[in-house]
């Protein structure tokens, strides 16, 4: 199954990356330098969407006290704190051109950065603790507490003066850009979405046979010893 | 009442108090959130007093003046309604362009001129190529001229 998504992935990359650099035209103001969207949005939208998702297992598992909902949670933590490093550090890349800083301590910013300290905070806290069902739940605690950041990421360029700008594309209004720069972003998102399904998957697998390794079911089911 | 649903209601609760409690903070730390003023609040006299602040706005349409030894440059920054003057000495960044976004950091002098050490263009949400950016252009100036 995740070999499959793997293969969706590269294939819409490859249209996508192609869409990006060889057929939308070059922006008005920025030259080339705009093309970084291509994977910072991308990128931008999978951190926060992951969070979302890595949470909402938390919390059934948390709730359901289920095992594989926890390491689910587990298993989309480390693609989600990837997603958010790559936006912050494409962004610091665009930045630097186009405002004229690496780095500026704005709210979205500031509060992108949050989320990678809370992705990172989760894998640490879930490590350091020895029993499993233990670490799913104060680990599960955590992410639900770090939830509140995520409209605070999303909302932070309509609720503050930021030096960010405020959303090209939005459920609520016409998208902001030429028809083909945001074919090409939108190809890049739905790639983004298609390899994170397909790493999560991978890795659930690993953490499934690492801590149920001993488990009847699963060595009845897929010959794992 | 089964214990999940206990634990779910728990964590439903404990979400609603925990938004609700990161709302009062938001609404509480508000100042400290702005990135920049706009020009009608400096007037307003809502910016910190005696202390590097950021203004943010377009740079006012012909203002930009270059002074003889290169480096230093005046422009007015506005929101439409309230134009604030700056002095900057350093290199622009590529995007400052008049009529085009721009925030600066510094602080005012006696003379009511903003002396930034930092100036940084803002961009907006809108990307489009410069053949339809021109066309724009073009439309804006005949209904200009139509007026």
């Amino acid at each position: 199954m995740a070999t499959f998504f793997f293969l969706v992935a590269a294939i819409l990359t490859v249209w996508g990356l192609y869409i990006g650099f060889f057929v939308a035209p070059t922006d008005f103001q920025q030259g080339e330098s705009y093309r970084i969207i291509f994977i910072h949005v991308p990128a931008a939208w999978m951190s926060m969407l992951i969070y979302l998702v890595m949470s909402f297992w938390a919390a059934i598992g948390l709730i359901m006290n289920t095992r594989l909902s926890s390491m689910m949670a587990h298993a989309l933590a480390p693609t989600g704190a990837l997603m958010t490093f790559v936006a912050l550090w494409t962004g610091a890349f665009w930045g630097r051109p186009t405002w004229g800083a690496w780095w500026v301590w704005d709210a979205r910013l500031t509060s992108e950065l949050i989320l990678l300290f809370l992705y990172i905070g989760y894998m640490a806290l879930r490590a350091s603790i020895e029993d499993p069902r233990r670490g799913d739940r104060a680990s599960a605690i955590l992410a639900l507490v770090g939830v509140v950041n995520v409209p605070i990421i999303y909302f932070s360029v309509q609720w503050w003066n930021t030096l960010h700008q405020g959303a090209s594309v939005s459920l609520t209004k016409s998208p902001t850009m030429a028809t083909s720069m945001l074919t090409g972003m939108l190809v890049m998102a739905l790639a983004f979405w298609m390899y994170s399904i397909a790493v999560s998957l991978m890795r659930v697998r690993r953490i499934i046979r690492d801590r149920e390794g001993n488990a009847t079911w699963l060595s009845e089911s897929s010959g794992v010893q | 009442m089964k214990p999940r649903h206990k634990r779910l209601i728990l964590v439903l609760v404990a979400l609603a108090l925990l938004g609700l409690g990161a709302t009062f903070v938001l609404k509480a730390f508000r100042s400290n959130l702005v990135f920049f003023y706009t020009p009608t609040e400096v007037f307003a006299g809502q910016v910190p007093q005696g202390q590097a602040f950021r203004i943010g706005g377009m740079v006012l349409e012909d203002s930009l003046q270059r002074n003889e030894d290169g480096v230093t440059v005046r422009f007015a920054v506005t929101d439409t309604m309230e134009n604030v003057p700056v002095q900057y000495t350093g290199i622009l960044p590529d995007l400052f362009q008049e009529g085009k976004g721009v925030v600066a950091q510094g602080r005012m002098d006696k003379q009511g001129i903003f002396v930034a050490d930092q100036v940084l263009a803002k961009h907006d949400e809108n990307y489009m190529p410069p053949e339809a950016a021109e066309a724009l252009e073009r439309a804006r100036k005949i209904k200009m001229e139509a007026e």
